[in-house]
């Protein structure tokens, strides 16, 4: 098998940020990871390539490597290739960064069911969109992302410092508990700001499901740095959390400053999800899902898991998206209700076949 | 091997939110030596630990290491010369050994550097030095709980440090496993010389392993010395309220504290004799 052993040593090629092999780690381990690694670029290609050849209209792949790498004038069909690069790269970058998110808030929690929108950081993001809306009239994309972070900077500061109060500090269960009290109430806020407004609700009901199909250059621009950022801090922080699984006193006994670890992590995580949510909407499940299924792949390293979160994240939102196409021909359905609809029956056969992984 | 330090507790204040539960502990923990903290439940034996860990910050007083107040100096330089095994560390599920021994060595690794041929040698090492080398790639949730806290002792040894401080080492295991790890922790200050300072609750192995003990009571540091010179009937009554004989341990000379049964109707005039007869009585 040629291919899979040159997708293999690619895959090991094109990892810079690939960590040495941590301690003498059991070839079984090793090559599992680096199958994974393999099978997931390659998946990661097949999965944009569909992206940008399949939708209302099909395209041919010497069209789509024409209009990537060629010069105009256009044909139709690279036309609409072009149209279809933004939503493309915003699905995989939208991946990427929930992948991680959801890797980076389920270490900092040790909490197998932290995730963006179980945090209730999510909904925070929607809860300043809507006031946006419903208030000062908002409606442009640069007002949205900064709104949609601040809402969900505000509702993570907010969940932690309600989880912290009391003897203990900050457990698992405080701060999911937490996150589902302020989920609950950021919804009704919701619904009680939406209900009265036929004209924001509307407007609101677009962003709220979660897609990537309204996606332009401009607003890609606008996140850009503040995914590279998130990245860049969460893939930072991982050999820490790997001292952090051990339990916070051993962490601090291996020199671990736990709260400053914890603020970086949960701001990287905060920030992945805040931006996507600004541009694309809430989109459930990629958090929740992807690292638990890479776990099972890669054992309990955070460095793997936080890596693979980002490739298979960006594999699963891409081609949830790509079905979204072409089950509704010749519209569409929004990625945030496939990635539901594909990622539940997913996830239940994950934990079904093998033990989900505890922290 | 090891390089010598000052490590001193300079009248520590310490406890949880304002309730101090240790009050003002003074001590020098020897050098190259193994030290035992012991004393009743509740004496505030693991809150002393703990600061000395950094873990908790003295509210009044200082732990200081070569003159430096611990929890002024850098966490992770500290993580070099100090190291600590908790009460109850937490093992990720499906970790296999070697990879949880070599989470040791973060305080060594830095942000650019990956894993060297150091770290390799002291994992190695490490698990050597705990027999447990068959078992490195096995994964941690199938070992036995002796394995597994030889486990964890490797993860700290592989943190290469001159001091070690370990919280109840051996609870929960039987006393064959007790005895084993004791050894090999006694096996390791001997050849490294590392200054060892361990929470114990079996006087009776603390005082065969210790070369000092550190008797606790409400808060406050009672007695300190050899095992042989502090350990007698009084110190007993004081420290856990119980009446005891003690007598020499025929193969090392070290005490030993044999309990004098609380017989319900008559608590306090029990002599060894009557003990031997009621117990006898019970097994029946």
């Amino acid at each position: 098998m040629p291919t899979a052993d040159a997708a293999v040593n690619a895959a090991s090629a094109a990892l810079p940020a690939k960590p040495a092999s941590p301690a003498p780690a059991s070839f079984s381990a090793r090559g599992r990871r680096r199958l994974a690694v393999g099978l997931g670029l390659l998946a990661l290609l097949l999965a944009a390539a569909a992206s940008l050849a399949v939708g209302a209209r099909e395209v041919p792949l010497a069209d789509v490597v024409r209009a990537l790498f060629g010069s105009e004038p256009y044909s139709f069909s690279e036309l609409a290739v072009r149209e279809r690069m933004p939503r493309t790269v915003l699905a995989l970058a939208a991946g990427v960064a929930l992948g991680v998110s959801g890797a980076l808030m389920q270490a900092v929690t040790r909490n197998p069911l932290a995730d963006p929108g179980i945090l209730g950081v999510n909904t925070g993001a929607a809860l300043f969109v809507v006031a946006g809306l419903a208030f000062f009239g908002i409606s442009s994309l640069g007002q949205y992302v900064w709104l949609a972070l601040l809402g969900a900077f505000l509702t993570a500061v907010f969940v932690y410092a309600v989880s912290a109060l009391g003897r203990g500090g900050s457990t698992p269960i405080k701060l999911a508990l937490a996150g589902a009290a302020a989920t609950a109430a950021f919804s009704s806020l919701i619904s009680a700001l939406l209900l009265p407004r036929i004209d924001v609700m509307n407007t609101f009901r677009f962003w709220m499901v979660g897609g990537v199909g309204g996606a332009e250059w401009e607003s890609l621009l606008v996140i850009a740095p503040l995914l590279a950022m998130g990245l860049a801090l969460g893939l930072a922080v991982t050999p820490a959390l790997n001292a952090l699984a051990l339990g916070d006193e051993v962490a601090k006994g291996l020199g671990v400053r736990i709260g400053w670890l914890r603020l970086a992590a949960a701001a990287a995580g905060v920030m992945l999800c805040g931006a996507v949510t600004a541009v694309a909407g809430p989109i459930g499940f990629v958090g929740l899902m992807v690292p638990h299924a890479v776990r099972l792949l890669t054992g309990p390293d955070q460095r793997w898991i936080a890596m693979l979160s980002a490739l298979y994240g960006a594999v699963l939102l891409t081609t949830a998206d790509v079905i979204g196409r072409i089950v509704a021909r010749p519209g569409e359905l929004e990625v945030g209700i496939v990635t539901v609809i594909i990622g539940a029956p997913v996830f239940i056969a994950i934990v079904r076949r093998y033990r989900v992984r505890e922290l | 091997m090891s390089v010598m330090h000052r490590y001193v507790v300079e009248g520590a204040v310490v406890g949880y939110g304002r309730v101090p539960v240790v009050h003002g502990v003074e001590l020098e923990v020897p050098t190259g030596q193994v030290s035992v903290i012991i004393g009743a439940n509740a004496c505030g034996k693991s809150t002393l630990l703990k600061a000395m860990a950094r873990l908790l910050c003295p509210s009044q007083g200082a732990v200081t290491l070569d003159g430096q107040r611990i929890d002024k100096l850098p966490t992770r330089a500290l993580a070099r010369t100090l190291g600590l095994l908790p009460q109850s560390p937490i093992a990720p599920e499906g970790i296999a050994v070697a990879d949880l021994v070599g989470r040791g060595r973060f305080p060594h690794q830095g942000y650019l550097r990956g894993w060297s041929s150091e770290d390799e040698e002291a994992v190695a090492e490490a698990l050597e030095m705990m027999n447990i080398v068959d078992l490195s790639d096995r994964s941690v949730d199938e070992l036995s709980g002796g394995q597994r806290q030889r486990v964890w002792i490797a993860m700290a040894l592989a943190q290469r440090t001159d001091i070690l401080l370990l919280d109840e080492p051996t609870t929960y295991l039987d006393i064959a496993h007790q005895v084993e790890i004791l050894d090999l922790l006694s096996e390791l200050n001997r050849t490294r010389q590392t200054t060892i300072v361990m929470v114990l609750h079996d006087i009776n192995i603390a005082a065969r392993y210790a070369d000092r003990i550190f008797a606790m009571c409400n808060g406050r540091l009672i007695a300190q010395g050899p095992p042989a010179e502090i350990i007698t009937e009084e110190l007993m009554r004081e420290v856990f309220s119980l009446d005891s004989v003690v007598i020499s341990d025929p193969q090392s000379a070290s005490p030993v504290v044999l309990p004098k049964t609380r017989v319900k109707h008559q608590p306090t005039d029990c002599d060894a004799r009557d003990c031997t007869v009621t117990s006898a009585v019970d097994a029946a």
